[in-house]
């Protein structure tokens, strides 16, 4: 498979086409007629899913950097470039968007019936968007692309969305809105000072910032991704978007939008400033707004009445897990979190098209409107409960890998923050087995759930490899681990160790560092160098 | 097999080679495939029939898989499939079991792939073969396929057969796994799939509210215990980087001081997902009604095998346990009391299979009290033989209760057949049933030379014995416990008795015209219940004390296999018995009461028939009208017992009701409220601004170009100076 994709030189030209396709696509379906929409967009992005598929071949880790990487000039006067690449966390993140995407478009076929061109032109185009955020590593790109995908779901949400849909667009507009802007301006402030004149990844790393500056920036990062992720109190904007949006875009909202913040921790937040992410009291905040968030949305989710709704705050106990997992700053967290990351999306995204199935024959999304109907739909009722399974971390399925690796990594650093995070597992059961029992079980005593269709054909598609990817990570995740290993590392030995490798480092690089950087003296701690905003400003 | 190994799990892949040359196992991982094999057979069977049943049930059909002459492949084939793979699955196990050197002295480690590798853990996919691992491996297989074989009579005619069969074979998947995983972690596998499979099994037939509520109150309650279980292992790996079994009990005593606080911890929360697992104070409450599911599954679930789970994990971690003696009293505290509180419950209980639910919780109870003074053996003992005679309490009420269904059918009137008011006199309808069941009776009542006798002797006896030793600290607490391990013996003798009379005995009061449908179990179900009756009769023969084989318990000295058990198991426990002794002292030879083991032996068999006899003859006396007549229990004690102590309504008003109201104040008030009250504001806040601000909307450039210098100036230099 590495000679045949070799021989294409499929490393040369995959991360574009993975940002570009979809774009052509966008494209193709706004040319045809409404009726052939869904299929074109359907092809289009399962085209993009197989292309992406070599990458589980072709990548290598290395030593943890990116590879693939390509920088073209974009906008040379301001220092920003068209740079991408990809390394061991971004593969994944790219991987899932990629197959959750073409996932989502298949599953939506029965549930969009309006506007369709519109639709689906809007599903590709947010699929660009999310994928050029994951392999932007210019941070001028990376913002145009996150900026972009905000676009798209706002429509999704806004149009083909519920009755509260106006309320839960602008809600969830206002609320990454106001975190992005935040985070332009600390964009900006860390281009201007770190003097460099660049927007790349490089010049961000070694921007040389004061503790004090770190804090700031870091606090106006970590608002930004985490209103994405979303964690508590920064979580409200969720459950209303997921409840009014339509299944396919609740499924792109669950598997990828949110990764989009924790992904943003793991590559800009902890690089970037790492003195403020170590720093206790900033890990400490972190880590108890992460507990938080599994204990507290799981006891809102076990009141939930709309199943939706339910499903939604899951996804904020589940990240819970992603954040706790990431600021322990220990390998097996951060490696647990990238898994829980992967989990959810699958798990999730799963619960959230089920969901959709039922809405659409039943159109209700109240539990109480259902039980029995596992005695009507037992093929439904069999990938409810194995998807419900995997996303209450039972051994054997992808989530249980990702929160005992979260939970195991946090406990070695944080033992009393671990110890109430392992709650959760309880609390997890706590809200999911009542709503299956209600749905699935009990009597099926309410004449309209009698004719509850089994799966179709074309839903076992869908459900098939979702069910497949819970199981294989659950029971043999290495060869996931082992490819996001060393860049874990990079990022870990980044945040543990950056005066002591920075002072490393100088002995042998003085020459090069020096010339690109005459104002830093090699001898001195970047800790305790002058805040460069009080270095005169060069015009370049 | 060894696919994928990973650099990180070839260290134990070199472990198993080195042991290879003691021993090479037959085929082990089989004996665990073997399971899933059939469990993906059934369910694929399951579906495809499930298919018909919801396409008759979407037209308003009734769809009964046994209305023709032959019932179709679906409902055929599990048949063989299920018990099937038990039967190959446990002459496997047999060969191994033959095979192994009986002086093995390491355990044999079989990787098959890394399953979890980071950089800084390891663990593998791997099998470990000792022999405590191989004696629950025989329990497992061989009792589960016994009851696999019974399950064909007792669910031949139900629906769900072939789905009944694929949670079955997968319950023992994760079973084996459970008790052949080579680490904390794979067991952890096991330990959550059997939670798995009972929440299935319990809720079987989940078209009844009441099931389904059943099985996920032992599913959450399970779960409650899982965090324990998670959390030691989260100090094990703190202390010893690996969750591996070999490498943490070899360096156990190096790394903790006897006693100390980190070794206490890890003990106590194995003690809570142990107490979870087996049913005990303060987590008991699941088991009761867990007797929703199949009488089978009760029997193979909920008696033989899962929830013993617990009593084999600190078998396992004897080591661990015996270097915390404070964390040994506990869970010896915990299984006496739990002992007794059970068998309190189970003297007022009407339905046959809570009096056997809570004789389960009570005889874990046992094993749970052998394991915390150090008697590894002797529980592990107790675990096999009730296995036995339990498991045949259950298959025995599962025949009655077969009986007793087809009886209420032509029955006038609702009829509950669990309701032994409701029974009485089916001896004579049923006498190899009542026979068998009177065989496990005595067992579990600890009468010579049933098996039970020699294994709850051998508990109580080490109980005492080590109260009394020189140097234990807790010598007064373990005298206590003896003393309360002793009554509940007594206990045991009776509630069981009762149900025997009650059910068997005196006037029959089924009713007239349901009476006569009464019938005797068909062979596919009596001829387990035969095989179980002569383990449970001969059973106990395995581990005969030296002390007592010279005695009328040992026939003088004619009994063979004295002390085999204690001999098979002491590769695994030697090194807590070392530990033991160095902290404790050698145990006694006289109880706290004076007397010696033959005396005790003795005075206690005498003591337990002398119970037997008084309650046929109080039992047998009372009369007892059918339960649709009968008020309950009279007095206040009896009312309480009957109540269950009440645990399940105070759990209710301290735990379950605060959680969900809390659970409702967060949605309501803060979620909704403070939260969605400040964006709210926010957004109208900004829509106010945004009006305001719109005079400024001038359409003069320079006055727009100002505006935006001066907002990126304020911002910019906020965040210099700020």
């Amino acid at each position: 498979m590495t000679g045949l994709l070799a021989s294409i030189l499929y490393e040369d030209w995959i991360l574009h086409a993975l940002i570009w396709l979809p774009l052509v696509g966008t494209a193709h379906v706004l040319l045809t007629s409404a009726e052939r929409a869904k299929d074109i967009a359907f092809r289009w992005s399962a085209l993009v899913f197989v292309l992406s598929l070599g990458l589980w071949w072709s990548f290598d880790p290395g030593d943890g950097g990116f590879t693939m990487v390509s920088t073209a000039p974009w906008i040379e006067s301001w220092g920003v470039s068209y740079a991408l690449g990809i390394d061991g966390i971004s593969v994944f993140m790219v991987l899932l968007t990629t197959f959750t995407s073409a996932i989502a478009i298949l599953g939506s076929f029965e549930y969009v019936k309006k506007r369709r061109k519109a639709f689906y032109a809007l599903m590709l185009l947010l699929e660009m968007g999310v994928v050029g955020f994951f392999l932007a590593t210019d941070i001028f790109l990376f913002y145009v692309f996150f900026e972009l995908t905000l676009v798209p779901m706002y429509f999704i949400v806004g149009i083909w969305g519920g009755q509260r849909r106006i309320y839960a667009a602008i809600k969830f507009f206002l609320y990454t809105a106001v975190g992005s802007l935040l985070m332009l301006v600390a964009i900006l402030y860390v281009y201007f000072s770190s003097g460099t004149g660049s927007f790349g990844y490089e010049a961000f790393m070694n921007a040389g910032l004061s503790l004090r500056e770190q804090l700031w920036l870091f606090a106006a990062f970590a608002l930004a991704f985490g209103i994405k992720v979303p964690i508590f109190p920064f979580h409200t904007w969720l459950p209303d978007a997921h409840v009014e949006a339509p299944t396919p875009g609740s499924v792109i909202l669950a598997s990828v939008l949110l990764k989009m913040g924790t992904y943003g921790f793991l590559r800009f937040l902890l690089p970037f400033f790492p003195e403020a992410a170590r720093h206790p009291v900033v890990v400490m905040v972190m880590l108890v707004l992460g507990v938080v968030g599994i204990i507290y949305a799981a006891w809102v989710a076990a009141v939930q009445p709309d199943a939706k709704k339910l499903v939604a705050y899951t996804s904020v106990a589940h990240m819970g897990f992603v954040v706790i997992g990431v600021f322990a700053l220990t390998l097996n967290g951060l490696q647990g979190g990238m898994v829980v990351m992967i989990s959810h999306g699958i798990s999730t995204g799963a619960l959230f098209l089920l969901l959709g199935m039922m809405y659409e024959r039943r159109h209700s999304r109240l539990i109480e409107d259902y039980g029995g109907i596992g005695r009507v739909a037992p093929w439904f009722a069999t990938a409810f409960v194995i998807t419900a399974l995997a996303s209450i971390g039972l051994p054997g399925t992808s989530g249980f890998v990702g929160e005992f690796l979260a939970l195991l990594g946090t406990f070695e650093t944080h033992m009393v923050v671990a110890a109430i995070a392992a709650t959760g597992v309880v609390f997890a059961a706590y809200y999911m087995l009542p709503m299956v029992q209600r749905v699935l079980f009990n009597k099926l005593d309410k004449p309209e759930n009698r004719t509850f269709a089994d799966l179709t054909r074309r839903e076992m598609a869908i459900m098939a490899p979702l069910v497949a990817l819970m199981i294989w990570i659950g029971v043999h995740p290495t060869p996931f681990l082992e490819r996001m290993e060393p860049s874990i590392e990079v990022v870990l030995e980044r945040v543990e160790g950056a005066p002591r490798a920075a002072v490393e480092t100088m002995e042998g690089a003085t020459m090069v560092e020096a010339t690109v950087n005459p104002v830093e003296d090699p001898s001195a701690d970047p800790a305790i160098l002058p805040a460069p905003a009080n270095v005169p400003a060069r015009e370049d | 097999m060894v696919t994928g190994v990973s650099a990180a799990s070839l260290a134990s892949a070199g472990m198993a080679v080195q042991a290879a040359a003691e021993w090479q196992p037959i085929l082990p991982g089989l004996i665990v495939l073997l399971p899933l094999l059939g469990f993906v057979l059934n369910g694929i069977l399951a579906l495809q029939s499930a298919r018909h049943s919801s396409a008759a049930l979407r037209e308003g059909r009734d769809w009964d898989p046994f209305a023709g002459a032959r019932p179709p492949a679906t409902h055929r084939l599990p048949t063989w499939i299920g018990p099937g793979v038990m039967g190959l699955a446990f002459a496997l196990a047999l060969l191994n079991f033959l095979g192994m050197p009986a002086d093995l002295h390491d355990p044999v480690v079989v990787p098959y792939w890394g399953w979890i590798v980071t950089g800084d853990l390891s663990i593998a996919a791997a099998i470990q073969l000792d022999q405590l691992s191989m004696v629950m491996t025989l329990v497992v297989t061989g009792v589960g396929f016994l009851i696999h074989v019974f399950s064909v009579g007792y669910m031949g005619r139900d629906p769900g057969y072939p789905r009944y069969f694929a949670y079955l074979n997968l319950f023992v998947f994760f079973m084996l796994v459970l008790v052949l995983g080579s680490g904390f972690a794979t067991m952890f596998v096991g330990w959550e799939g059997v939670g798995l499979c009972s929440y299935l099994l319990i809720g079987y037939w989940f078209s009844d509210r009441e099931k389904s509520d059943a099985g996920k109150k032992a599913f959450i309650v399970n779960r409650i215990g899982d965090v324990g279980f998670l959390l030691a292992m989260f100090l094990l790996f703190n202390g010893f980087g690996t969750l591996d079994f070999i490498p943490i009990f070899a360096g156990a005593e190096n790394h903790f001081a006897a006693g100390g606080v980190t070794i206490t911890a890890i003990t106590l929360l194995l003690l809570l997902g142990a107490a979870g697992k087996s049913a005990q104070l303060p987590l008991h409450i699941w088991l009761p009604d867990a007797m929703a599911g199949p009488t089978p599954v009760s029997a193979l679930i909920h008696a033989a095998t899962m929830v013993t789970a617990g009593v084999y994990m600190v078998a396992r971690s004897s080591v661990l346990f015996a270097l915390a003696p404070t964390s040994q009293a506990v869970v010896a505290g915990v299984g006496v009391l739990t002992a007794l509180v059970a068998a309190t419950i189970a003297m007022q209980q009407y339905d046959i299979k809570k009096v056997l639910a809570y004789s389960t919780v009570s005889q874990l109870g046992f094993m749970f009290m052998a394991v915390g003074v150090g008697a590894f053996t002797a529980g592990i003992f107790h675990l096999v033989t009730h296995a036995f005679f339990k498991a045949l309490l259950f298959l025995g009420a599962g025949a009655v209760i077969h009986a007793m269904h087809d009886a209420a059918h032509h029955g006038d009137g609702h009829l509950d057949e669990q309701d032994m008011r409701n029974m009485g006199g089916l001896r004579k309808y049923m006498p190899v049933t009542c026979a068998v069941m009177w065989i496990a009776t005595l067992a579990i009542a600890g009468i010579w030379p049933f098996a039970g006798f020699f294994s709850k002797d051998e508990i109580i006896w080490y109980t005492a014995a080590w109260a009394g030793a020189e140097s234990n600290p807790f010598g007064q607490l373990y005298a206590v416990y003896w003393g309360l391990a002793l009554l509940t013996a007594l206990l045991t003798a009776f509630y069981m008795t009762r149900l025997m009379v009650m059910t068997f005995h005196g006037a029959n009061r089924t009713g007239k015209a349901a009476s006569s449908h009464l019938h005797e179990a068909p062979n596919v179900m009596t001829v387990p219940l035969i095989v179980l009756a002569v383990l449970s009769v001969f059973g106990g023969w395995i581990n005969v004390p030296n002390a007592l084989s010279d005695s009328f318990a040992g026939l003088w000295g004619s009994l063979p296999m004295t002390e085999w058990l204690h001999h098979w198991l002491e590769p695994v426990t030697h090194t807590a018995a070392e530990i033991q002794v160095a902290g404790f002292g050698e145990a006694a030879h006289a109880a706290p009461a004076g007397g010696g083991e033959v005396a005790w032996a003795l005075i206690s068999t005498v003591a337990a028939a002398v119970i037997v006899a008084a309650a046929v003859m109080f039992v047998g006396r009372r009369k007892y009208v059918p339960a649709a007549q009968d008020a309950g229990p009279r007095g206040a004690l009896p009312r309480f017992v009957y109540n269950k102590w009440y645990f399940d309504e105070l759990y209710d008003a301290v735990i379950v009701r605060p959680v969900l109201a809390l659970s409702r104040w967060c949605w309501k008030a803060i979620d909704t409220v403070v939260i969605d009250g400040f964006v709210n504001f926010t957004g109208n806040f900004a829509r106010l601004a945004g009006w305001a601000t719109s005079l400024f909307q001038t359409g003069q450039v320079n006055m727009y170009a100002f505006v935006l210098t001066l907002g990126v100036l304020f911002v910019l230099g906020a965040a210099v100076f700020l």
